[in-house]
């Protein structure tokens, strides 16, 4: 993986000797609070409801053993034990003292990571696919343009102050794991009709208070011109972006008030502009990060001992059918560790089972380790005949649940048990529904599903992309839960229908089983998944379901 | 005339620990809400809210939520500020181990 140069190691602790003074002046009253607050946003520092919250970018979601144990160490010297994977392949660590941040950020600095541009109206850490370098599909490794675009857009002097926050999302493979429609610049790879393997660049799309997916405006953008065209992309949404209205100030609404087609022909215009600037010194730059990716030296070997215990073991067989994906080698397999234990909070570890996590990353899976959105932890390179040994250190860890795919494998925000923005508590509505379909023992029967829950409608939950979504929020001093059915966030991406009234606190659960009993007796075979018996049968059915004991509904 | 004015009290959070806390009569600060000063008039709570607002060396974010009055003290109202006395609902963290008494639930 990419290790710092001498120009980001300089930069980190340059940023990091600066905190150590901000936070001191702070201390000391030199600073007010309107001065700091700038300077510790932009350091990842945010204030919630108990505490103050870190956040930490995992760029691209791609971790080594020793950073693993780095937030291991964080976790348990300066938290409560344990760190919360995000959406957005960040971690956050939720119960950080304001005099510990400075020696928490130099502890990040020592294993090549940092907080900056978390927070702020600026290019957030890039996501990309978590299976990126392993999958079968892909077409190529897309984190050597991620990092491309780091380097790039960190500290990018145009780009610190622009209207709005602003994410981008990468993927390799024509199969969507990064949802890159929802961004506001998607980058998917694709070849052309010579085989040659580039872009197509989707702007505008996002999701929050209005959710919207991007238009294509290049259906082909040749790998060398991606820095100068992502470029010009952000120069068009700094000079149209809306600074005088927050909620429109995000590029979806300047593409969909500028018009997809105008604002194609002004990235374009702009585009000759910026391709003349970069002289070459990207492309070379970019060589020295693809070493960096280069792939493990993948082995031969016998895989007879997975196929004996996938034989001889169910609760094995099990986790192996949910939780394994086709590796593009011979003979390895994609592993995804579940966070979602059922009843436990998704997207949490311990620091032990961090450091458990980068044991086996280091013995079994090539040291490498991805966070990936929806917030699990993936060993990509494992060799099948280590699954076994892989599976039974995971179970003793607490970390085999065979749910990836399944209802229980729910994404939810932190709502308004940590998160000052929400309207809504969003993980206890996942343990429940998880502990209650477990309890059912139905979630197998169920199969392939992607439920979603955000405790505000900025969707940090992506709930307008689950095939059940379902967003908190606060009626008259109540919490509400309103549900969305029918969102995607794969290469079929859409935005969820809003069903109808929401449901109280209490009732989301009975309304979730009522509506997955109907799915269970309206598909057509066990093979119809739920979205594709909603795509078949449109909302009517669902929502007769949903609101099928109409004494439980909540008028809001 | 007066109109009617919903109860307050003046609510921030530590600078140094981030721990919710609230402006007693004393003009300190507790970590309990039914220790904190009602305002039931309007010019009060902002007066109150000013003082609270330049002690920026011991808190941040300092606000009027609204309470009523109960049989130890102020009880918050809206569920926000009931989740802000005792901490999340998923681990046995903040304020409902760190007092070390039950937590008071409206």
């Amino acid at each position: 993986m990419y290790s710092y140069s001498d120009f980001d190691e300089g930069f980190v602790r340059t940023r990091v000797a600066q905190f150590i003074g901000q936070v001191t002046r702070r201390l000391d009253g030199s600073l007010t609070e309107e001065e700091f607050r700038p300077l510790r946003l932009m350091n990842g520092l945010y204030l919630q409801l108990h505490a103050y919250m870190l956040r930490v970018a995992i760029p691209y979601g791609t971790l080594s053993p020793h950073q693993m144990r780095q937030l291991a160490m964080i976790a348990d010297t300066y938290d409560k034990g344990y760190g919360h994977f995000t959406t957005r392949q960040n971690i956050q660590f939720n119960w950080p003292k304001l005099p510990d941040v400075p020696a928490i950020l130099g502890a990040l600095a020592d294993v090549e990571m940092h907080a900056i541009q978390t927070s702020g109206n600026c290019v957030r850490n890039v996501t990309a696919d978590h299976f990126a370098g392993a999958a079968a599909d892909e077409i190529e490794d897309p984190r050597p343009y991620a990092e491309l675009l780091r380097q790039w857009s960190m500290d990018h002097p145009e780009f610190q102050f622009l209207p709005r926050k602003f994410k981008i999302a990468i993927t390799g493979s024509p199969h969507d794991r990064a949802v890159t429609r929802a961004h506001d610049i998607g980058l998917r790879m694709v070849r052309n009709s010579d085989g040659i393997a580039g872009f197509e660049v989707i702007v505008g799309g996002g999701l929050g208070r209005t959710p919207m997916l991007g238009h294509v405006v290049r259906q082909f953008l040749p790998i060398p011109d991606l820095l100068p065209y992502v470029e010009a992309v952000l120069s068009v949404y700094n000079t149209l972006g809306r600074r005088d209205n927050k909620y429109k100030a995000r590029i979806k609404i300047t593409v969909h008030e500028t018009g997809a087609q105008e604002i194609t022909r002004m990235i374009e215009e702009r585009f000759v502009e910026t391709r003349a600037q970069f002289g070459g010194a990207d492309q070379a730059l970019l060589d020295d990060i693809r070493a960096a990716f280069a792939p493990p030296a993948f082995r031969n070997g016998d895989t007879s001992a997975y196929d004996t215990a996938y034989a001889a073991d169910g609760a094995f067989r099990a986790w192996a059918d949910t939780n394994l994906s086709k590796h593009r080698a011979g003979g390895y397999a994609i592993v995804t560790v579940s966070l979602k234990a059922h009843g436990d909070t998704p997207g949490d570890a311990t620091g032990e089972q961090m450091r458990i996590l980068a044991d086996l990353a280091e013995t079994f899976g090539h040291s490498d380790l991805r966070i990936s959105h929806e917030q699990n932890v993936i060993l990509p390179h494992v060799h099948k005949s280590d699954l076994p040994a892989v599976y039974a250190a995971l179970k003793a860890a607490g970390l085999a649940t065979a749910n990836i795919g399944l209802l229980s494998d729910i994404i939810a925000c932190p709502g308004m048990d940590y998160c000052s923005l929400a309207t809504a508590r969003s993980i206890p509505v996942a343990q429940e529904l998880a502990m209650h379909f477990k309890a059912l023992d139905l979630e197998h029967d169920i199969g392939p599903i992607k439920l979603k829950i955000s405790g505000c409608i900025n969707a940090c939950g992506h709930h307008h992309v689950g095939h059940i979504g379902i967003l908190g929020l606060d009626r008259a001093g109540v919490e509400n839960y309103q549900i969305t059915l029918g969102g995607d966030g794969s290469e079929l991406a859409a935005i969820g229908e809003k069903i109808g009234p929401g449901f109280a606190y209490d009732q989301v659960t009975p309304a979730i089983e009522r509506l997955l009993r109907a799915y269970i007796a309206l598909r057509q075979e066990a093979g119809e998944s739920f979205i594709n018996a909603y795509r078949r049968l449109g909302p009517a059915p669902f929502k007769a379901a949903l609101y099928g004991e109409g004494d439980h509904l909540d008028a809001a | 005339m007066s109109r009617s004015y919903t109860p307050k009290v003046v609510t921030a959070n530590d600078l140094r620990l981030g721990d919710v806390v609230y402006l007693t009569h004393s003009g300190q600060w507790s970590r309990l809400h039914h220790e904190a000063a009602l305002y039931s008039a309007e010019d009060a709570a902002n007066a109150a809210l000013a003082s609270a607002a330049s002690q920026s060396l011991i808190v941040v974010g300092a606000y009027l939520a609204d309470a009523k009055a109960g049989p130890l003290g102020p009880e918050p109202v809206h569920f926000r500020e009931v989740f802000r006395t005792r901490g999340p609902s998923n681990y046995a963290h903040g304020k409902q181990v760190d007092l070390h008494e039950p937590a008071k639930v409206a």
